[in-house]
C-alpha cells in the first residue's frame, strides 16, 4: 500500500498509453474520422467498470443510485457506439473490387 | 481465504490487461478502411472481457447491475441507428453520456472517502469532476446546436470571458481547498454546479463551422477525465482507455484547428461569426455569370477531370444520392470524377466521407485537401456543391479577411468552377467571397439536391 509508487505507477501508464494512443491514432486515415470518433467513445465508456463495482457493492445508498445512472449511460455509450461505429464501416466500400468482381470479391466480403 | 481473493483479483486484471491489448489494436486496425471493421471486433472483446473481469470481483450483488446494463442497452440501441446526417449530435451527446458517467461515478467515490483521502487523490479527484462535469453541459449544448434545438448563431455579450474566467477560478479555489482540507465536503456540490454552468457558458459563443473542433475538443476532455477516474480508481485499464481517448481528441482538434487556422483559444473564446458583418456589407453588386442545369450538363459531360467539392450545405440539402447518380453518370462516359474533402467540411472530422460512402461513392474516390490541391490546375471542372468557406480564396491573398490563412481547396485553379448555391447570401461565417466574381466561375443557382437531379436528368436525357 504504497501510494506514491502507486502514484508513479500510474503516471507511467498514463504517459505511455497517451503516447501509444499518439502514434497510432496519428496513423488513422483522414477518411475515418467520425467512426473513429464514435470507436473511441464506446471504448471510453470503458468507466462503467467503476460504476458496476459501485452498484455491485451498496457502499452507500447515494453511491448506488449515482452508480446506477453511471452504468446506464455508459452502457448506451458502449452498445450505441459500437453499432453507429459498425453502420458507418460497412458503407465504406472501393470501387477496385466492383472492375473486377471476380477476382477481387472473395476477400472482401468475408468480413461482412 | 485471502489467496483465493487474490487469486481472483490476479484473473481481473489480466482480463483488463487483455482488454488494453484489444483496445489499442481496435484503434491500431482503423487506419484503414479494410482493416477497420476488425477493430470493431477488436474493441467489442476487449469490453465484454472486461466487464466480465469487473464481475468477477468479490461481494458484488448482481440485480441493479443487470437492470443498469438492459436498460443502457435499450437507450444505446436507438442511438446507434440514427441517420448519418445525425452523427455530430449523436456523438456529441455520448460524450455528454461518457462524462456524466465519470462525474457521477467521482461524485460517488468522494461522498464513499473523503474525510480520509489523500491530497493527490482530491487533487484528481476534482480535476476529474470538473473535467467531467463540463464536458455533460458543454456536450449537451453542442448537441442542442447541432441538433438545432438551440440557436446555432453565436451567442456574445460584454464580458463574457470575465464571466468564464471567473467562474474556472471559482472552480479551482474550491478544488484546492478540498484538497487542504478533504473534510469541507459541504464544497462539493458547489464544484460541480460551477463546472456545470462553465460548460454551458463555454459553448454559447460557438458557431456551427466551428462546431468540428469543440466535439473534438470535448472528446478529449471526456478522456481525460475519464483517465482521472482510472488514477482514482487505481485502474490501469481506464487510464489507459482515457489516454487513448484523450489523445485521439486531442490529435482530432489539433488537425480541426489547423484546417481553420485558429487556435485553440480563438476558437474557444474568439466566437467568430460576429467580426465580419462590416466584410460582407461593404460589398455592391458585382456581375457574376449563372448557368442552366442544360449548360452545367453540357460542360460536365465535355470534361475530363471533374472534382466534386462538397461542403455542409450538400447534407442539409440531403443531397448526396443524387451526388451519386451524378458521379455514375459521369463515370459513364468516361469522365474522372473525384470528390476533395476538406477536414473540416461537415459538422464534425470526416463528416462529409461518412455522408458520400452511406450514398455508395467509393471511398478511393474521397480525396484529402493536401493530396489533391495540387491537381486543380489540371482539373477540367470543380464543382461546389454546398461549400463556401472552405473554397474562399480570399483565405490566400486577402490578409483583411476574417479566414485568412485559412488551408482551402484551390477550386479557382481548375479551368472552371460549378458553383451550386441558393443564392448570394455569405455562408456561415459571413463572409464575401471573392470566387464567385471569377471569370472562370458560374453560379447554379438553386437547391442542391434539384439542381444536381436536373443534372442527371439532362445527362441521362441526352445520352440513354
Amino acid at each position: 500500500m504504497n501510494s506514491s509508487s502507486t502514484l508513479i505507477n500510474a503516471l507511467f501508464i498514463f504517459v505511455l498509453a497517451g503516447f501509444i494512443g499518439f502514434e497510432v491514432i496519428r496513423r488513422v486515415s483522414p477518411l475515418l474520422h467520425t467512426p473513429l470518433m464514435s470507436l473511441t467513445n464506446a471504448l471510453d465508456a470503458i468507466a462503467v467498470v467503476g460504476a458496476i463495482v459501485l452498484v455491485g457493492r451498496h457502499e452507500s445508498r447515494l453511491a448506488t443510485v449515482f452508480g446506477f445512472i453511471a452504468v446506464v449511460a455508459a452502457t448506451s455509450n458502449i452498445v450505441g457506439g459500437f453499432v453507429i461505429t459498425d453502420r458507418m464501416l460497412k458503407m465504406f466500400k472501393s470501387s477496385r473490387p466492383a472492375s473486377q468482381p471476380a477476382a477481387n470479391s472473395s476477400s472482401k466480403p468475408v468480413a461482412k | 481465504m485471502t489467496g483465493e481473493i487474490g487469486s481472483i483479483q490476479i484473473v481481473i486484471e489480466l482480463l483488463y490487461l487483455i482488454a488494453s491489448v484489444l483496445f489499442i489494436l481496435s484503434l491500431k486496425w482503423m487506419s484503414s478502411p479494410t482493416t477497420a471493421r476488425h477493430g470493431i471486433w477488436a474493441g467489442e472483446a476487449g469490453m465484454v472481457l472486461a466487464i466480465g473481469g469487473t464481475l468477477l470481483n468479490h461481494g458484488m450483488s448482481y440485480q441493479w447491475i443487470a437492470i443498469a446494463l438492459v436498460l443502457g442497452t435499450i437507450i444505446g440501441v436507438p442511438l446507434g441507428r440514427v441517420a448519418m446526417t445525425a452523427v455530430p449530435q449523436r456523438t456529441a451527446l455520448s460524450h455528454a453520456f461518457g462524462a456524466l458517467c465519470v462525474t457521477l461515478v467521482g461524485s460517488a467515490e468522494f461522498y464513499l472517502r473523503t474525510p480520509d483521502i489523500s491530497r493527490f487523490m482530491m487533487a484528481v479527484l476534482s480535476l476529474e469532476v470538473i473535467l467531467g462535469g463540463l464536458t455533460v453541459t458543454g456536450s449537451l449544448m453542442a448537441a442542442g446546436k447541432l441538433q438545432e434545438i438551440l440557436p446555432q448563431r453565436p451567442l456574445t455579450y460584454k464580458g463574457q470571458n470575465l464571466v468564464n474566467f471567473v467562474l474556472l477560478v471559482g472552480a479551482l479555489v474550491i478544488a484546492v481547498t478540498l484538497v487542504l482540507h478533504p473534510a469541507s465536503r459541504s464544497l462539493f456540490p458547489f464544484m460541480i454546479l460551477i463546472a456545470l454552468a462553465f460548460g454551458v457558458l463555454l459553448i454559447i459563443p460557438i458557431g456551427g463551422a466551428d462546431m468540428p473542433t469543440v466535439i473534438s475538443l470535448l472528446n478529449g476532455y471526456a478522456g481525460l477525465s475519464a483517465a482521472a477516474m482510472g488514477f482514482v480508481l487505481n485502474s490501469k485499464l481506464l487510464i489507459i482507455a482515457g489516454a487513448l481517448d484523450g489523445s485521439s481528441g486531442l490529435i482530432l482538434s489539433i488537425i480541426m484547428s489547423k484546417a481553420m487556422n485558429r487556435s485553440f483559444t480563438n476558437v474557444l473564446f474568439g466566437a467568430f461569426g460576429q467580426v465580419q458583418t462590416s466584410a460582407a456589407g461593404a460589398e455592391e453588386a458585382k456581375p457574376v455569370r449563372s448557368a442552366t442545369p442544360e449548360e452545367a450538363a453540357a460542360i460536365l459531360s465535355a470534361a475530363n477531370r471533374v472534382i466534386v467539392v462538397p461542403g455542409y450545405g450538400m447534407a442539409v440539402a440531403q443531397a448526396q444520392h443524387k451526388v451519386r447518380e451524378l458521379y455514375d453518370a459521369l463515370t459513364k462516359r468516361g469522365v474522372d470524377v473525384r470528390f476533395a474533402i476538406h477536414p473540416v467540411a461537415g459538422r464534425m472530422p470526416g463528416h462529409m466521407n461518412v455522408l458520400l460512402a452511406e450514398a455508395d461513392i467509393p471511398y478511393d474516390r474521397l480525396i484529402e485537401m493536401d493530396e489533391i490541391n495540387g491537381d486543380f490546375p489540371q482539373t477540367d471542372v470543380a464543382l461546389v456543391i454546398g461549400a463556401n468557406d472552405v473554397t474562399n480564396p480570399a483565405a490566400r491573398s486577402d490578409a483583411t479577411s476574417p479566414i485568412y490563412g485559412m488551408p482551402i481547396l484551390d477550386v479557382d485553379k481548375s479551368h472552371t468552377v460549378m458553383v451550386i448555391k441558393r443564392s448570394m447570401n455569405p455562408g456561415f461565417a459571413g463572409i464575401d467571397n471573392p470566387l464567385y466574381y471569377l471569370d472562370n466561375n458560374l453560379m447554379l443557382f438553386g437547391d442542391a439536391k434539384a439542381f444536381v437531379g436536373s443534372i442527371v436528368r439532362e445527362l441521362s436525357g441526352g445520352h440513354a
